[in-house]
């Protein structure tokens, strides 16, 4: 009875959201007819301004890069701080809370927040990004850590070894792979996104495909569009190529 | 006058996980000579814990663990550290670090001595180095310093675990059912590997143990355990069949 009327309630729910969004099929027709000549518009492709994309596409590389460095370095001691098994509990909460913060907005609406604090350019975007990396690889790096076998930390402790060498020991060689995992996938995340905080103005390519779109050069925004797709895959196989590196290694002494 | 000369001395220790319920109740220990102790008792009746407290990988509620004139049980975390050290311990199930190498894990006996940082780089001093070969050699893992713990089998795991344990030179050696894991013919040879060591070192070694056959044939001394008290305390000859049902209860095992 309890379940039928929730689904009454649903279904009354959608109706009533699609007539309210004008969500129809008249207009979607509509739409199809608008994407037919947009489609149309963007072939073929056309390099309008290739300083400006070529200049864009390296500020968002470079955005991406510096966030995930700066991102992973703040990153691990936050993972750290927020890890139950080894940090006292209020610690744990506000690293935490902390990291909770990092991730409960999109990066685009941090990426607003920073140009207007901070003004515009790839400074904003950098922070954006650093915030986003902090968020992801700080909860996860916590969660890693809270499923080590705390057997082998116990051990360490047991040897009088100072609180870094207890990490370095008894967690780092637990966690190290899926830190890695989580790392390469955040530099892919970051690369996207660095495309996208231009359109805030926080620098990179997506300042350049916004300014495309307004003007109506869609033979441009298709180049700028393939460039991305390019730029994205370029930086998955690097990606994959680093894991690949890191992750065979087994440890430093056989590196050695 | 023997109390002044003794290297671990418990008086009064209490154990309360949960709040008036004490796991340890009023244990009163000396351990003097150099031999091996072996702790004996029911599952249950706080012989590990009693262990753990003794490093203090389990707080006390109450009492005092003095070892060599400190008082254990009230050290600052970093004179802790210091104790730690010249206490190795030996695990059940090795905890040894199984990512990294066997040298790495002997080589961890040391970090309370070495700097994190130096520690962090692998840069230990030649002496270590030159030790813990020895020592590889001893439990007769010669060659096997490259291999990473994980790959090892249980028996050589613990001897790797005895070793980083040692590298600690300790002035007292813990194990926590050390063969508890182990198929009957490898907890023998581990049981002689920590008597030997125990004697050549000259230090004591405290050993919780569930096998009381080879409990009788490794330790110079017995220790009785039962509901969280010392019920017994002394040679393993006089460990008769009565000690030991008043120690595990009941009497069809003895069959």
């Amino acid at each position: 009875m309890k379940v039928k009327l929730i689904w009454a309630l649903f279904i009354a729910y959608i109706l009533f959201a699609c007539a309210r969004l004008d969500f129809t099929w008249d207009r979607f027709a509509l739409g199809l007819h608008q994407g037919a000549i947009f489609i149309g518009r963007l072939f073929p492709p056309h390099v309008l301004q290739p300083e400006s994309m070529i200049k864009g596409l390296q500020e968002s590389v470079e955005i991406a890069i510096l966030a995930s460095f700066l991102g992973v370095v703040l990153s691990l001691p936050l993972g750290i701080l927020a890890a139950r098994n080894l940090m006292p509990a209020w610690v744990t909460w506000i690293a935490r809370g902390f990291i909770a913060l990092c991730r409960s907005f999109h990066p685009l609406i941090i990426a607003i927040i920073f140009v207007k604090a901070i003004g515009f350019g790839a400074l904003a975007g950098i922070l954006t990004l650093v915030v986003a990396s902090m968020g992801f690889i700080g909860k996860l790096f916590a969660e890693a850590i809270e499923e080590i076998s705390i057997k082998q930390v116990e051990a360490v402790r047991a040897t009088g070894a100072p609180f870094f060498s207890v990490l370095d020991y008894g967690v780092f060689p637990q966690v190290m792979e899926r830190f890695v995992g989580f790392v390469t996938y955040q530099i892919d995340s970051n690369l996207r996104n660095s495309t996208m905080v231009g359109i805030v103005g926080a620098g990179g390519i997506g300042g350049t495909l916004f300014a495309a779109y307004q003007r109506f050069d869609y033979d441009f925004v298709c180049a700028i569009l393939l460039a991305i797709i390019a730029m994205i895959i370029c930086g998955e196989l690097i990606a994959k190529w680093v894991r690949i590196l890191l992750v065979g290694r087994k440890t430093r002494a056989e590196m050695a | 006058m023997a109390e002044a000369h003794a290297h671990l001395i418990i008086r009064n220790l209490f154990k309360e996980y949960v709040p008036n319920k004490p796991v340890l109740k009023d244990i009163n220990l000396e351990v003097n000579a150099s031999g091996l102790v072996a702790i004996i008792g029911p599952s249950g009746t706080g012989k590990s814990t009693l262990i753990r407290c003794i490093n203090r990988l389990v707080e006390p509620t109450q009492g005092s663990i003095d070892f060599y004139g400190k008082n254990i049980v009230t050290l600052s975390s970093g004179a802790l550290r210091k104790v730690r050290r010249e206490i190795g311990m030996v695990f059940q199930e090795y905890n040894l670090v199984e990512r990294l190498t066997v040298m790495e894990n002997i080589l961890s006996g040391r970090l309370g001595y070495v700097s994190a940082i130096n520690a962090w780089l692998r840069r230990y001093p030649a002496a270590d180095i030159e030790r813990a070969y020895e020592l590889l050699d001893l439990i007769g893992l010669h060659g096997f310093e490259n291999q990473r713990a994980d790959s090892l089998s249980g028996g050589q795991r613990q001897r790797v675990g005895i070793a980083r344990s040692i590298m600690q030179s300790p002035r007292l050696l813990l194990a926590d059912e050390p063969t508890s894991s182990l198929d009957p013919k490898t907890s023998v040879e581990i049981m002689q590997l920590l008597k030997d060591l125990g004697e050549r070192l000259g230090i004591p070694v405290l050993v919780n143990m569930h096998d009381v056959e080879l409990a009788k044939r490794f330790a110079v001394r017995i220790i009785g355990m039962s509901d969280g008290k010392i019920v017994y305390d002394d040679s393993p000859k006089n460990l008769s069949d009565h000690i030991l049902q008043e120690i595990y209860g009941g009497e069809d095992w003895l069959q």
